[in-house]
């Protein structure tokens, strides 16, 4: 798992979710731990996109529940 | 469930919020309107000014959203969602009410906007145009619609009471506390926050105000561009900033031992059904709203002690106001003090008939009128006694506010002094 991708996921989320970076871990779940509604998580996902300058279909966001699968997917997007 | 009391249909007010471009907070608001200090200066919340036709505005100064909400909403949420919020939390602490709840489902919240979240339409219609309809905020539709003001402070603080909106343009503020007022009174709940928030500084706001002609082009003098029923007034000076009033129902105030401000007792609206944004030449509409206010209140003329005036500093609102109250209070127009904090404020459009409410009740709590400042020349169409350029001691028992809107809204309210 790339550390810097790591590093820019939890840029990102402390950013559009106004959390504290600590809180932003690996199993940290969007909803259940950082406090985002659904059209938080929809912000998030666009902000995701432009970091990496990469398209998440709407019917892959499920797959996005915690900070580790944010940096899983995108991982796998970048190649 | 606990039984309601019967509504004792007497409404009071018993806190009070402002955010405004003379302060932030109550005590420095109504400590700016006394000193007499304007608010007006060369805009910054808008780019490349010198393209508009209008450089200057009353914008609010000293605010910070994350005072009020968490870091998450205040990044990026509508200012004017954020001063509706501000304003509400103030006045909620200054009423010291308790919030059981029971109480919750019996506390409403009817904070209009004249527009609502144009700040985050524009930007994300600026996205939508540029990058692609896909790439917009899923927050455009909730920061836009100008009932979310009210709606915000709901959740904020917990309040399930009838939750509702009112959009009459520039009247919003004074029909917001009005129809408050009535939902009290008739039994639909026991207390409301009231008001109205506006922060229409941005670029759609600044040009399509520029383009209907409306606003002052005093960009060389800002501090003497609002003059109300000056000779020279050549426009009105847009404004943002909120204010909200908590009303309750008398016997609940009295009660829990509440301080009352001020009773509401009369409120009175009319149509001018004659152009979309002049206002009636004769005041035909501004009339009738208040005489049905002063009927409503079972008051006559020369029971008011104070009025304050919608005096937006255009040529036609203040004279045709002029002759509106010559023609509801006859000989006694002449005697009974008027004066226009637009003077100060600027026009903060939907928010303005609440933050001139709230100026009401602090002039008969402290016993001073407010003044019309930069009133330098008379104007033969504008002869009545403005209160010019300083405030005066003076008692009086009841207040008249007027306010009208784009659309021929006409909207007046009565306010009697604290017991």
């Amino acid at each position: 798992m790339s550390q810097d991708i790591l590093n820019r996921v939890k840029k990102v989320t402390v950013e559009e979710l106004g959390v504290k970076e600590e809180e932003v871990i690996e199993a940290a779940s969007f909803t259940e731990d950082l406090g985002a509604d659904s059209l938080d998580v929809v912000e998030l996902v666009m902000a995701f996109e432009d970091e990496f300058g990469i398209d998440i279909p709407d019917e892959e966001v499920g797959e996005i529940k915690t900070v580790g699968n944010a940096v899983e997917y995108i991982s796998k997007k970048l190649g | 469930m606990m039984a309601t009391p019967a509504p004792s249909g007497r409404v009071v007010i018993t806190g009070l919020g402002a955010v405004t471009p003379i302060g932030t907070g109550t005590e420095v608001f109504w400590g700016n309107i006394v000193a007499g200090v304007g608010g007006v200066e060369r805009l910054t919340l808008v780019p490349d000014l010198d393209s508009y036709t209008t450089h200057i505005g009353a914008e609010v100064k000293d605010f910070n959203a994350e005072d009020w909400l968490d870091k998450k909403e205040a990044r990026r949420i509508d200012r004017f969602i954020a001063f509706a919020v501000a304003g509400a939390t103030m006045a909620l602490r200054d009423s010291g009410i308790v919030l059981t709840d029971e109480l919750r489902d019996e506390f409403g919240v009817l904070i209009g906007s004249g527009i609502g979240g144009l700040t985050f339409m524009g930007e994300q219609h600026r996205k939508q145009v540029e990058v692609g309809p896909s790439k917009v905020s899923p927050f455009w539709v909730p920061y836009m619609i100008p009932d979310m003001a009210s709606g915000y402070a709901s959740i904020v603080h917990g309040l399930r009471g009838p939750n509702t909106c009112v959009v009459t343009a520039c009247a919003t503020g004074t029909n917001a506390i009005g129809d408050a007022y009535h939902i009290i009174k008739r039994g639909d709940a026991i207390a409301m926050l009231a008001g109205g928030s506006e922060a229409p500084i941005n670029e759609i706001g600044l040009a399509a105000f520029c383009a209907a002609r409306a606003m002052s082009t005093r960009n060389n003098d800002p501090h003497h561009a609002s003059r109300p029923f000056d000779k020279d007034r050549e426009g009105f000076v847009i404004g943002e900033g909120c204010g909200v009033l908590v009303l309750e129902d008398r016997d609940h105030a009295i009660a829990r031992g509440a301080k009352i401000y001020a009773e509401v007792v009369g409120y009175g609206m009319a149509g001018d059904a004659h152009h979309i944004t002049a206002p009636h030449p004769q005041g035909h509409g501004a009339i009738r709203a208040m005489k049905k206010a002063l009927s409503s209140a079972g008051l006559k003329p020369e029971d008011i002690g104070y009025i304050n005036a919608h005096g937006t500093s255009t040529q036609l609102n203040d004279s045709g106001e002029t002759s509106a109250i010559k023609a509801v209070f006859g000989e006694y127009a002449y005697k009974v003090p008027i004066s226009s904090t637009k003077s100060m404020t600027g026009h903060t459009l939907g928010a303005a008939g609440a933050l001139e409410a709230l100026v009401c009740v602090r002039a008969m709590q402290d016993g001073i009128l407010p003044p019309t400042i930069n009133y330098e020349t008379p104007d033969p169409a504008c002869d009545l006694d403005y209160i010019p350029n300083v405030a005066r001691k003076q008692q009086v028992d009841y207040c008249l506010s007027n306010s009208f809107g784009f659309g021929g809204h006409n909207a007046t309210l009565i306010l009697q002094r604290g017991e």
